[in-house]
């Protein structure tokens, strides 16, 4: 907050009116509702609907439909978060290094930031396609028995590669910047008192970047709940059997696909509390940032 | 023109925390009045309150003869220099220095007209179309100035303006301030924690602590007269040696040491002598014997710093202090010199309240 | 800084081939005949059919999708792109001035409602939201497709975090100097927010672009589809009428999709992460 600030009646809420009454038409409101609904039953035409108390959240969460996407989600972040940070920490520091052609390094290593998840999903379902696919054929040749419309691993393995090649771009502009923001005088330092170069990674560099592998790790798990929507629809939807499907995907299939509204509301109260849970341990963890 | 005046003026934060306890003050028309103490004391909070940017809780501040509680910031005809100067960094010098007429809606000529006199004066005429990022330092410091000229306010608050500044352009640009407020003529509020600027640029200096003025007078008068172990320990540089102190027959008394030549000074208390190191003269019969540690040539006088022999500080440790010298005056360390001084020149403090005794 | 080794530099090329190989080898091979790529595979180098295959995706109606061509699908993602990104700087500047710079009494409460956005992203309430937009008869409509996107907080906390590193002194000096509130907004803070509102414009347009779930559940005719949603529709040309898969335009498609947002990320590159990385303060 400022020190000092402007007291008046009536300014500030005109400033701050547009957002607000955008929010509640179209987030208050629609959330609200999803919360209604999931506490609703209704009939197959959308006549009549029943107050049911919770039980859409013990049908679907019950389901054997639902555990096996909540253990691909689980999966799905985990590898996706881990794999893209790693890489893209591995190319950061490799680039925060080279003084020839890093600009071109860098330039190369974030423009696809800016390419949409579902193109990434059709780039990439393209390359595996049976017909023409060269990476298809490549895992063949290496002789895994490799297809991704039929096994569930092979899937798991496309999509997740997808959803990681779409990741690191990010990862890696933020994880330079993190190194580029460590003092110079810092790093002096270390050098003097520290010979090996990989153990002053770990214990100088890798600590001090902290902070920006946190926020990245909160970022990651979003995307990879989230955002990766486009690429599995693009890909596998879903198959085989439900064996790539998230939580999201799944909210998706079941409200428009099976017009099951309250079964889908209910699931997506489920992902907000997941959502906030996340975002409270944020909220710890920035609290004791402030000390570094 | 104009008097401010400042009437039982207290300041507490929404949060309980109390910033200014009951400050009374009457400024004249045409003075430069000074605000120093250490970090924290209340000096900024005072004189932003006169600004008008911080609330005043209770209490009056009068300009002239209005009373300005209540009026904003814009129309209390106040001019102020902030510490960063505070120059609208997308705007050229002459956008920086025309925004707060142009917001006043005053004729353009008028405002051209009082824009190349201050420029002019500044000495910041050929800078004018330039923007603030362009400009060293010191420039940037005349720009901020130029702002508050072209107002022509009927008070100018400085807000530690050269604290930014490198020591050399410090002591230049606080002379043309002082040159420059004598010329212009409008009363003036200057908050600093310096000192040497105190001392040098104020009519009259209010030292501020923990949120109330300690004393208020000219500067002299404070150097020579302090009325607190406070303004004796803040006014000065070198700093007055300080010596913790007991009354015993007569005699101030630290350990061996015993200074006689004191009367009617409480016996049941702990006291606090006050030297200043100019007082401190050589002499066989002197009061203290110092053990030289270090001698600093400042080029015209040397500081000879030593512990005090026979003293000792509250803590248990050896009492140090300094001395000013003159430049051919230069013992070796460990050499023990005798020092004299007359005790009407020197201070007494009680030293729970910080009360001077005589 | 010693010479960096041999290995730090392989490291980075196989890094800069992964990441770029894909995107190029998609293009080489948009640029062959269906048949080369059917009977051949993946083309690393361009071919022979560059400007036939974009000429029938561009221009030809039929050519990638029923009715409409890329083209007015390339409108379609520049009117999101860019009204996202104008829509959502204006009200989070506002909202943001108002947040930082005043004092009033639902403003605490009224900064929980804007964060709360923050937490949870349209795919959790998309149904009802559906709802919402249908309900009020915007679906298929560019108001129903933007504004319902501009409701999260993203673009309102770059820009407090953006204000309150302005220095406090510049609001005290305009207030000295007579500014009211809006004279301050428009006179100093907006013009001093100029690089944070460039970076903002680009973040937000390549966010805009790429947007998937919400177009394609708001848009039920071709003609507004746009080119990221076109992608899902892409595999009718793939499969349809029993003739040769046309794969060269599928790739097309997404070379076009991807164009323009890359280009604004490459040619802003320095904005575009300052903007970025800024948010994470």
């Amino acid at each position: 907050m400022k020190r000092v600030q402007f007291e008046h009646s009536a300014i500030p809420y005109l400033f701050i009116a547009p957002q607000i009454i955008i929010i509640s038409i179209f987030f208050l409101w629609p959330s609200a509702q999803a919360i209604y609904q999931s506490f609703l039953l209704e009939d197959a035409f959308g006549l009549s609907s029943q107050f049911v108390w919770f039980k859409n959240y013990t049908d679907t969460i019950g389901s054997d439909a639902w555990l096996q996407a909540a253990g691909f989600t689980l999966i799905f972040s985990s590898l996706v978060t881990f794999l893209s940070l790693a890489l893209a920490l591995l190319l950061a520091v490799k680039a925060n290094e080279v003084l020839h052609g890093a600009s071109t390094y860098k330039t190369m290593l974030m423009w696809a930031y800016a390419i949409a998840p579902p193109v990434a999903g059709l780039m990439g379902n393209l390359m595996f396609n049976p017909l023409i696919g060269d990476l298809y054929n490549l895992m063949n040749q290496f002789g895994f028995e490799f297809d991704h419309k039929l096994d569930s691993v092979d899937a798991g393995f496309v999509v997740v590669l997808i959803s990681v090649w779409k990741q690191v771009s990010i990862n890696f502009i933020f994880f330079l910047a993190g190194l580029q923001g460590i003092p110079k005088s810092v790093q002096e330092a270390a050098v003097m008192d520290c010979n090996s170069s990989t153990r002053r990674f770990w214990t100088i560099t890798f600590p001090l970047l902290a902070p920006t592998t946190f926020f990245l790790v909160v970022i990651n798990i979003t995307y990879a709940f989230f955002e990766t929507f486009g690429i599995i629809d693009t890909t596998t939807q879903g198959a085989p059997g439900g064996s790539t499907t998230t939580l999201v995907y799944k909210v998706y299939q079941d409200g428009f696909r099976g017009a099951d509204i309250g079964g889908s509301s209910a699931q997506s109260v489920v992902l907000m509390i997941m959502v906030l849970a996340l975002t409270v341990v944020q909220f710890r963890f920035i609290e004791r940032k402030v000390h570094y | 023109m104009a008097q401010v005046e400042l009437k039982q003026v207290r300041k507490t934060y929404p949060n309980g925390a109390e910033a200014i306890f009951g400050v009374d003050m009457k400024i004249d028309d045409g003075e430069l009045i000074v605000f120093v103490g250490p970090s924290g004391c209340g000096k900024s909070t005072l004189l932003r309150m006169v600004a008008g940017l911080e609330s005043i809780t209770s209490g009056e501040i009068s300009i002239g003869d209005r009373v300005i509680n209540d009026v904003s910031p814009s129309e209390r005809d106040v001019a102020m220099v902030f510490q960063n100067y505070a120059l609208y960094p997308h705007m050229s010098v002459r956008g920086n220095m025309s925004y707060g007429l142009k917001n006043r809606k005053m004729p353009k000529d008028e405002i051209e007209r009082r824009i190349t006199d201050a420029a002019k004066m500044l000495k910041i005429d050929q800078f004018l179309d330039r923007q603030p990022n362009q400009l060293s330092g010191g420039q940037r410091q005349r720009v901020a100035m130029g702002r508050a000229i072209v107002r022509n306010p009927q008070v100018f608050l400085f807000d530690e303006p050269l604290s930014n500044l490198d020591a050399k352009l410090r002591v230049q640009m606080r002379i043309e301030i002082k040159k420059l407020q004598r010329r212009m003529n409008v009363t003036s509020i200057y908050v600093t924690h310096d000192q040497t600027e105190a001392m040098t640029l104020a009519d009259r200096l209010a030292v501020i602590n923990e949120g109330k003025v300690e004393q208020m007078g000219v500067p002299m008068e404070l150097y020579s007269n302090p009325a607190t172990l406070f303004v004796a320990s803040f006014i000065g540089a070198p700093q007055i040696n300080l010596i913790p102190v007991r009354f015993q027959d007569g005699a101030l008394t630290n350990g061996a040491l015993s200074v006689p030549g004191y009367a009617n000074l409480p016996t049941d208390t702990d006291l606090v002598l006050g030297v200043r190191p100019d007082v401190l003269r050589l002499s066989d019969d002197g009061q203290f014997t110092l053990n030289v540690d270090l001698v600093e040539q400042h080029g015209g006088e040397n500081l000879i710093y030593g512990s005090l022999v026979g003293a000792a500080t509250d803590a248990g440790e050896l009492q140090e202090i300094c001395i000013k010298a003159p430049q051919s005056m230069l013992p070796q360390a460990d050499e023990q010199l005798k020092l004299s001084f007359d005790p009407s020149t020197s201070f007494v403090f009680r030293k729970d309240t910080g009360e001077r005794l005589m | 800084m010693d010479r960096p080794k041999l290995s730090t530099h392989l490291i980075l090329i196989i890094g800069a081939i992964f990441m770029t190989l894909p995107v190029w080898v998609a293009f080489a091979t948009s640029t062959h005949a269906p048949e080369t790529i059917l009977r051949e595979g993946l083309q690393f180098w361009p071919g022979p059919h560059l400007i036939e295959t974009y000429n029938e995706v561009l221009f030809v109606e039929g050519g990638v999708m029923k009715k409409v061509t890329a083209t007015e699908m390339l409108k379609n993602s520049m009117i999101l792109g860019i009204g996202f990104a104008i829509g959502k700087v204006i009200i989070s500047m506002l909202a943001a001035y108002a947040i930082v710079y005043f004092r009033f009494r639902l403003g605490v409460p009224l900064f929980w409602v804007i964060f709360m956005t923050l937490l949870l992203p349209l795919e959790v309430r998309i149904i009802p939201s559906y709802e919402v937009v249908a309900n009020m008869g915007l679906l298929d409509t560019h108001t129903g497709l933007i504004v319902p996107l501009i409701a999260s907080a993203t673009g309102t906390f770059f820009f407090r975090q953006f204000f309150k590193s302005v220095p406090d002194e510049l609001l005290e000096a305009a207030r000295l100097d007579g500014a009211t509130a809006w004279g301050f907004f428009i006179d100093i803070l907006v013009p001093l927010s100029r690089t944070m509102i460039a970076a903002i414009l680009i973040i937000m347009f390549v966010v805009g672009w790429n947007q998937y779930l919400w177009p394609l559940i708001m848009t039920t005719k071709e003609e507004n589809y746009t080119l990221v949603i076109g992608i899902k529709q892409i595999y009718q040309v793939l499969n349809e009428g029993g003739e040769l898969p046309q794969f060269q335009k599928a790739f097309a498609l997404t070379i076009l999709a991807t164009l323009p947002p890359v280009m604004v990320v490459l040619i802003f590159q320095r904005w575009f992460v300052k903007g970025l990385v800024e948010s994470e303060k």
